[in-house]
């Protein structure tokens, strides 16, 4: 495909690997392209096989494809594993110290094969080990005809650490390769920025004024948490780590109460252990963005992967009854904008906001637009006037009751998980409890016109199809490369609680057939259409039921297009 | 505002948690006295008997889950180091459910006050064993008596990284009293366990008013000093010794945040 390029560098972890992507990335940026990085890595620091599979196109992108025109083997595992997509005209870039191939078989094959000495290279530049990576780099560079100012310009920018080794590593590696193709320049005019969906999750809730981030380490989650301790000056987030994921939410939760606004991140098994505090979060009525990152589950799972598989159990998680927002971005553009909007709606509605992404988002690399920046502000909650006795539980109309807090002098400030009156004393008197259950299925209505007022639902595609495919999250991308081509209207559903019912039917007017594609072993959105009756195809035998067929994938690795596209054309 | 609030006291009459109610309302006057003023004061409560106390207070507070109480105190201290925040707990919450928060918290070395009003029983499910409960102890889930030893909370302090312990008695108010004032004046992470007998499901004034003695405040910075008063009692029953109060352990050091 012409100006369309995928590229796969791999290695053992500790090679550098993905570093050399985000280089390789970064190449291509600078060259007008738009850019999808997914990396690929197992639950070890060293040994096994990590890779970086690079999608550089005129279009934006927001998933790899099957097909690799490049191929950098850091070993000979890594041609080994993925030799079989490798284009019939691609190029091999591998380190002929490490790898060997005979004649015979480099002979038999339409592909071209490009060896660099690379521990040679880095030696006799008189670099580290770890700089193989960079020679690879800059041998790939040559051979795809980019310039040596081009490369030297990024590769300063990118090491702050010894740049002149680095650089000198990389001429020495570009010296020694062949030039084999002439790339055409990218149509990109605009300047993008590489960023993982976990980075786009800080800055929006940093513009929505973000002052806390509390977490305990967990997969893929964690960037988050590095992301803000090196970035805690800059930003003015207070980073906090705690000794478990229960001490996290409910430190946060007291931040909170003390006026700060503040968030947590997690994957699934912390969000379990956070459960209980969410239901604190609902009764008290303090404002908390969670942030839970999927990886392939039950339980450890396989941490390093990916999935959809927390949907049904993140929607009905917290015990009573309870209403919270749940929110699910699939690409760095749409987190950012939602980590923003949802840390707004926590203290606009004094609730729980789960911010639902996997590891797709968490740490693909996507290329961000500054320009969205600006659809970010913060959002003043209601704020008590300072008149007559402060209640916190105040017992308004639309259930939301003014906020103050400690350290005012004209207020008590009384959160409390009991059920409690409007000041916010425990209460087990019927007329009370029923009070303040129904002060909260007031507010409960307020989230739910509120998500109507948001656009809680994307459409892409043919808008008048009578074939649409639903899907949420991070398969929305591939998703969409694959349903547009063949003429679906694609559903994007990205608030999934309060189910934006109103937008969900507008979105679904005309459409005979429905397809839901969900990285999930169950096909979990399917019980959420189904909860709303949501009859698409009256001549069904099953009327009533939400989705005619579930395309469903679930062995830790994200949908492809290809796979979306194989799958659509036997419907 | 009066500090009383109008909610119906239901502690059992004669529950040692009056006592503390009453020591902590004397420590708040004597803190304003001082200049800290009541909007600046924090009390935060996991759930048991202990955490009426804060409905009848008219003081800014956060009535949180079981166990999680000292967890949320450190979210409030970081979210407004202005604030003053005093963590009260049971026993059963802070040494059984919660009581990693507890260590970490003393290991941080954070600017909190934590009061644990140790009745040495879960009362309000009705007298089960806690980790305070001692050996022999007949409650609901051990009709023939705790299998278990109980630990000594003073010592998992003094390890832990506490840098203010203390041991109080509930029916000794004043003592009580004083020693809240001093560990909210404290700068990190003071402590102090409050004996409070439980009329429901253990009864242990006399056993108490016979045991207990005001120890002499010296060497406070030596933790073998500490050890050695704390290592007095290990919160048996049987035990011949006597049970020392007061301050044992005072030191400067790193504040969390500080």
């Amino acid at each position: 495909m012409v100006n369309d390029y995928s590229i796969l560098i791999g290695g053992e972890a500790g090679q550098g690997s993905r570093r050399a992507g985000l280089i390789i990335g970064k190449l291509f940026s600078e060259l007008g392209y738009r850019i999808f990085i997914y990396d690929d890595y197992q639950s070890l620091i060293r040994g096994g096989h990590n890779f970086s599979q690079i999608r550089a196109s005129n279009q934006e992108v927001l998933s790899s494809r099957r097909k690799i025109d490049f191929l950098l083997a850091l070993d000979k595992n890594t041609f080994n594993q993925h030799q079989k997509d490798l284009d019939k005209n691609g190029i091999v870039i591998y380190d002929d110290e490490k790898v060997s191939f005979s004649t015979r078989f480099t002979k038999d094959r339409k592909m071209r094969f490009v060896g660099l000495p690379l521990k040679t290279i880095v030696q006799q530049a008189g670099g580290a080990p770890i700089m193989e990576n960079i020679a690879l780099v800059a041998g790939f560079a040559k051979v795809i005809g980019v310039g040596w100012p081009v490369l030297a310009r990024i590769l300063k920018k990118e090491f702050k650490k010894w740049p002149d080794l680095n650089l000198k590593v990389a001429e020495t590696g570009f010296k020694g390769a062949p030039k084999l193709v002439r790339l055409r320049k990218g149509t990109n005019r605009k300047s993008l920025t590489l960023l993982t969906g976990n980075q786009a999750v800080c800055l929006g809730a940093v513009k929505a004024g973000l002052i806390f981030y509390f977490a305990y380490p967990m997969t893929p989650a964690t960037g988050i948490l590095h992301y803000f301790a090196k970035k805690e000056k800059e930003f003015g987030v207070k980073t906090i780590q705690m000794e478990n994921e229960i001490g996290v939410i409910n430190a946060a939760l007291g931040a909170a109460y003390a006026g700060a606004r503040t968030m947590v991140g997690t994957s699934g098994g912390g969000f379990a252990l956070m459960t209980e505090a969410l239901s604190l979060a609902v009764q008290s009525e303090i404002p908390m963005l969670i942030v839970e990152s999927q990886r392939t589950g039950p339980a450890t799972g396989v941490p390093t992967y990916t999935a959809q598989g927390d949907l049904s159990f993140v929607l009905s998680a917290g015990h009573g009854d309870i209403l919270k927002f749940v929110i699910a971005p699939g690409d760095a553009r749409q987190a950012y904008f939602w980590a923003g909007k949802s840390l707004n709606l926590a203290w606009q509605c004094q609730t729980p906001v789960v911010l639902l992404i996997d590891k797709q988002v968490s740490e693909s690399t996507f290329d961000f637009d500054f320009g969205v920046l600006n659809k970010i502000k913060i959002e003043k909650p209601l704020i008590w006037d300072r008149k007559g006795e402060y209640q916190r539980y105040q017992n308004t109309k639309n259930g939301i009751s003014p906020l103050a807090f400690p350290g005012d002098k004209r207020a008590v400030v009384k959160a409390t998980s009991y059920e409690h009156d409007e000041f916010g004393l425990g209460v087990e008197d019927e007329k009370n409890v029923a009070l303040m259950q129904n002060k909260r299925l007031r507010k409960f209505e307020l989230m739910k016109r509120q998500t109507e007022c948001l656009p809680a639902v994307e459409v892409y595609g043919k808008k008048n199809s009578s074939k649409a495919v639903i899907v949420w999250g991070s398969t929305v991308g591939p998703a969409r490369e694959a349903a547009v081509q063949m003429g679906f209207k694609v559903i994007q559903p990205v608030i999934i609680q309060p189910w934006p019912e109103k937008q969900i039917r507008r979105a679904l007017k005309g459409v005979k057939r429905t397809v839901l594609v969900e990285a999930s072993a169950t096909g979990q959105l399917a019980d959420v259409l189904d909860r709303y009756s949501i009859k698409i195809d009256p001549h069904t035998k099953n009327p009533g039921v939400g989705v005619d067929r579930k395309v469903l994938k679930y062995d830790g690795r994200p949908f492809l297009p290809e796979e979306i596209k194989e799958k659509l054309d036997s419907i | 505002m009066k500090i009383d609030t109008n909610c119906q006291n239901t502690w059992c009459p004669g529950c040692g948690n009056f006592g503390i109610l009453q020591s902590l309302k004397q420590a708040v006057d004597v803190l304003n006295k001082k200049g800290i003023g009541r909007e600046n004061i924090v009390l935060t409560a996991g759930i048991g008997c202990h955490a009426k106390i804060v409905d009848y207070l008219n003081l800014n507070s956060f009535y949180g889950l079981h166990g999680r109480g000292i967890a949320v105190a450190q979210g409030i201290k970081l979210g407004n180091p202005k604030l003053k925040v005093i963590a009260l707990a049971g026993d059963g919450d802070a040494y059984n459910e919660g009581i990693s928060h507890l260590i970490h918290a003393a290991k941080r070395n954070i600017d909190l006050t934590i009061l644990i009003h140790n009745n040495r029983t879960f009362a309000l499910t009705a007298g089960q064993f806690t980790a305070t409960s001692p050996r022999g102890f007949k409650g609901a889930s051990s009709p023939e008596g705790n299998i278990e030893s109980s630990f000594n909370p003073l010592k998992l302090m003094l390890v832990s990284g506490a840098s203010f312990i203390a041991r109080a008695y509930a029916a000794k108010s004043d003592h009580l009293r004083d020693l809240i004032v001093r560990a909210v004046e404290h700068q990190g992470f003071s402590f102090i366990d409050i004996l409070q007998p439980c009329v429901s499901f253990f009864n242990n004034y006399q056993f108490y008013n016979q045991k207990i003695y005001e120890a002499e405040e010296k060497n406070l910075e030596s933790e073998k000093a500490a050890l050695q008063k704390i290592e007095e009692w290990e919160y048996e029953d049987g035990e011949a010794a006597k049970i020392p109060l007061g301050l044992f352990y005072q030191v400067r050091k790193p504040v969390y945040g500080g």
